[in-house]
């Protein structure tokens, strides 16, 4: 199926025909794929305010899963559903499963950082930690007793390449990751959670502070990723999910509006909703 | 409204007020302790510098009479209060220090001015400084060897064989210290290990095969005392003749003398070698004459050892309780009322925590230690008993608020995200603590420390009932194993000031040591502070964080 996608860039929303198109030709919808997350009636509240409302979908393994809706729709919050991050904060009450290939993540007994070391995750804030460059990189690793130093120099190399960080660091890998710009940083959150090869990335805008050609090539890196990983992606940029996603959710005050396949969406959304939000009707 | 009124108002209004308050209150605390630092300063560090020796011929009413000695203050006394109130002004009066205790009484003595008839300062006065007694004031007047006389007069000659004579006898002194160090304190802690082995076996039934040891440590015992009789004679050989200044003449022997100096007679460059050398001696002997003469030092031992084993305990205990009331436990109104007891803590008052350090670490944890593990020591307490550990524990308890609170502080402010961002990397709370959390709030916590070790260091109340003592027979370390003895008592500097100033004696002779006691501990606990503050500026170079 990954042979099948596009460059990066292109816009696919204006291409015509299914990208991921299924097996037999008909377009791909999420159901037919093979689930990597099962969402099922997913509700939660932050201190008995509800953010997520009976939220159902699967996001298929080796897919790219774009999250839309407008600010302070839930997206985050489903996102943190996800490795259950949302665990730590106080008062917070979730309801509905999660299951991550068929088992269910919320159940007692998870082992619960093995889970999030299987589901990585990129914050909406860079949040470097305060060591060095090469550090940050290297302590998901480092937590994996058994990597020898050489190998951990390759993961981190190949970590900084992939997130187009390499040429940048390359000679301050020991300085503090704090000095860098809030563009690299982002990069650096790339890198730092790709290095311990997630089966699940979760990226929360990872592009919202880069330049045009860092963000073409932070696409291109979810483009390849996308071919070993499920990866969940939550944008603001319509032509960037247009342009890195398969599939496509619409959130919008915490509830699931619209689910499917991102060209069928992008050309005929079958919400009015949907519709208005994707052009900038919205609001 | 008119235009001065607007302008007044906006002055009121503008908050330039409350500025020049706050810089006020600053400026008078600042001056306040710059102010008394630069008094104990002035007053502790001037007691070192070889005073000038005045010889004074006044006249009482009586007659003509010289004294001689240094002079130690001038007051103007209220002529109200005198005997003979005269004609109503203020009479000037000056205290000189006589010395020669124990030959004249008293050694102080209060002059009129008006009384004065001359002052001089002859260059042969000598002063000795002597093992006991305090100063002695005269003229040399000549040397001898048991009753025979070897050298007259006072002229350089003599002078030149007196200081050899005493650069003899502090050979000597050095040498029967050493063996006392060396051999007789180890023999005697041998004899005393053997008591104690012999009693052990008795308890446990077993038989007695300790004779011979017993019979060698004797031996060896009464091979080193007859050399120690051998060098305290020769230190008995030599004495020296003074004419002191009502006419006298004394005979003061050399194994009690110091040193001689004549202040009046010395160049630049020997007063500041004499006043190094009496700063050195102060800082590095033992004190002598119930305190009030000789050196501080087992006392900086002390209060240096208790603060730092104070740290050591303190430091983990307070970062463990923080670690669990902030990152573990529940957040609720239990930990609300923890938190409220834990800042109340630091208000009680130290006498108490000595109070409960005695009761609870001496007797009751000190105890069962000695019925444990000591029972062939009983009836004498071994740890039951006030000591350097219980005075470290207590201190760690008295002072475990103020890290608890300044862990917690430093750990508030770690932000969530980097939290999260370490426990999405699969990193499990405890792996984020050690990695993460803990070396970030590492500042935090040694700032923590640091007010704990101001606060201990300068704390004597509960001291005084769980392990510090007046004069400590043996420093907490020695070459006895186990080397540390932490259940010995020590002497501290705190103690010391109130001792030597309020305690002795002779409180007028002690109280230049008395300042420059507390300026000991005040630098003491700048150094302390220096070091720790030095150690958490590194630290925050490193863990500097971006807010947010
Ligand atoms: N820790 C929290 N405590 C309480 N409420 C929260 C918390 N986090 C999020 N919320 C609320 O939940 C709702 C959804 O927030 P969320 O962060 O998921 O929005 P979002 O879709 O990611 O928005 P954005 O696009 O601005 O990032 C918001 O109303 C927000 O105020
Ligand atoms: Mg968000």
């Amino acid at each position: 199926m990954a042979t099948e996608r596009k460059d990066p860039g292109n816009d696919r929303a204006a291409s015509d025909g299914p990208a991921a198109g299924g097996v037999d030709g008909a377009p791909a919808s999420p159901e037919r794929e093979t689930p990597c997350l099962e969402v099922r009636d997913l509700s939660l509240s932050y201190g008995g305010v509800p953010a997520l409302s009976h939220v159902s979908l699967t996001i298929p393994r080796r897919r790219v899963t774009a999250f839309i809706g407008p600010s302070g729709c839930g997206k985050s919050t489903l996102l943190r559903c996800l490795n259950r991050l949302n665990d730590l904060i106080d008062g917070v009450r979730v309801s509905g499963s999660v299951t991550l290939n068929g088992m269910d993540i919320y159940r007692r007994g998870v082992d619960v950082a093995d889970l999030r070391r299987r589901v990585g995750m990129v914050f909406q804030q860079p949040n470097p930690f305060p060591k060095s460059v090469y550090e940050n990189v290297a302590y998901g690793l480092r937590l994996q007793r058994g990597i020898a130093r050489s190998e951990m120099d390759d993961r981190v190399e190949w970590s900084l390449k992939s997130a187009a960080l390499w040429d940048e660091v390359r000679d301050r890998l020991n300085e503090t990751a704090l000095e860098l710009s809030g563009g690299q940083q982002q990069r650096l959150m790339i890198a730092r959670a790709i290095a311990v090869r997630p089966d699940v990335l979760l990226l929360d805008e990872p592009a919202s502070a880069l330049d045009p050609i860092s963000t073409l090539r932070i696409e291109e890196l979810i483009h390849q990723l996308g071919a070993e990983y499920t990866i969940a992606i939550v944008t603001h940029n319509m032509q960037q999910a247009a342009r890195v996603s398969d599939y496509t959710a619409f959130l919008y005050m915490g509830e699931l509006v619209e689910f499917g396949n991102t060209d069928g969406m992008f050309l005929n959304p079958a919400k009015q909703q949907t519709e208005d939000y994707i052009t900038g009707r919205y609001g | 409204m008119p235009a001065p009124d607007t302008r007044r108002t906006s002055w009121w209004t503008s908050g330039a007020p409350w500025v020049w308050l706050n810089a006020g209150a600053v400026g008078l605390s600042v001056a306040a302790v710059l102010g008394l630092v630069g008094l104990i300063a002035a007053r502790g560090l001037a007691h070192f510098w070889p005073a000038e020796v005045l010889e004074i011929v006044h006249d009482d009413g009586t007659g003509r009479a010289s004294v001689i000695g240094e002079l130690a203050g001038i007051e103007f006394a209220d002529p109200e209060l005198l005997p003979d109130p005269g004609s109503g002004t203020p009479v000037e009066r000056r205290l000189i220090k006589t010395g020669n205790r124990r030959v004249n009484a008293p050694d102080f003595r209060w002059l009129d001015r008006a009384a004065i008839v001359s002052e001089r300062r002859p260059a042969d006065l000598v002063v000795f400084e002597r093992m006991e007694w305090g100063n002695a004031y005269g003229r040399l007047r000549g040397i001898f060897e048991h009753e025979d006389r070897v050298v007259h007069g006072s002229d350089a000659q003599a002078w030149t064989a007196l200081q050899q004579r005493l650069a003899r006898v502090a050979a000597l002194r050095e040498e029967i210290a050493d063996l006392q160090a060396s051999t007789i304190d180890s023999i005697n802690y041998e004899l005393e290990e053997l008591r104690l082995e012999r009693r052990r076996r008795a308890l446990d039934g077993a038989g007695f095969d300790l004779d011979w040891r017993e019979r060698s440590l004797n031996e060896e015992y009464t091979r080193v005392e007859a050399r120690l009789m051998d060098l305290v004679r020769a230190l008995e050989r030599d004495a020296v003749e003074v004419e002191i200044m009502d006419g006298r003449r004394v005979r003061i022997e050399l194994r009690d003398v110091l040193r001689a100096w004549r202040p009046n007679a010395m160049s630049r460059v020997e007063q500041i070698t004499h006043y190094m050398a009496s700063l050195w001696d102060f800082l590095s002997e033992e004190p002598r004459e119930a305190n009030t003469e000789g050196g501080v030092f087992p006392a900086i031992f002390g209060t240096v050892m208790m603060v730092l084993i104070m740290s050591v305990l303190v430091t983990p205990f307070g970062v463990i309780a923080a670690v669990y009331l902030h990152e573990y436990a529940r957040q609720g109104a239990l930990v609300r009322l923890i938190r409220i007891a834990v800042n109340n803590l630091a208000g009680v008052p130290g006498i108490v925590y000595g109070v409960f350090g005695l009761g609870f670490f001496v007797y009751l944890v000190g105890g069962t230690l000695d019925d444990l593990f000591y029972p062939e020591a009983r009836p004498a307490p071994t740890f039951g008993t006030p000591g350097l550990v219980w005075a470290s524990l207590t201190l760690a308890l008295l002072t475990v608020p103020v890290v608890i609170v300044s862990t917690e502080e430093g750990l508030a402010r770690i932000p969530r995200a980097i939290r999260e961002g370490s426990l999405a990397l699969g990193a499990t709370k405890a792996e984020t603590l050690f990695r993460i959390i803990l070396p970030v709030a590492s500042p935090s916590i040694l700032t923590g420390v640091i007010l704990a070790v101001a606060r201990a260091a300068g704390e004597v109340a509960p001291l005084m009932l769980v392990g510090v003592v007046k004069l400590a027979p043996a420093l907490p370390v020695d070459g006895n194993p186990p080397f540390i003895h932490l259940e010995r008592k020590f002497m501290h500097l705190g103690f010391h000031i109130y001792d030597v100033g309020f305690q002795s004696p002779n409180v007028e002779a002690a109280r230049p040591l008395v300042y420059a006691t507390a300026l000991l501990l005040i630098g003491i606990i700048v150094v302390l502070n220096l070091t720790a503050i030095m150690l958490r500026n590194r630290l925050e170079g490193r863990y500097r964080f971006i807010e947010g």
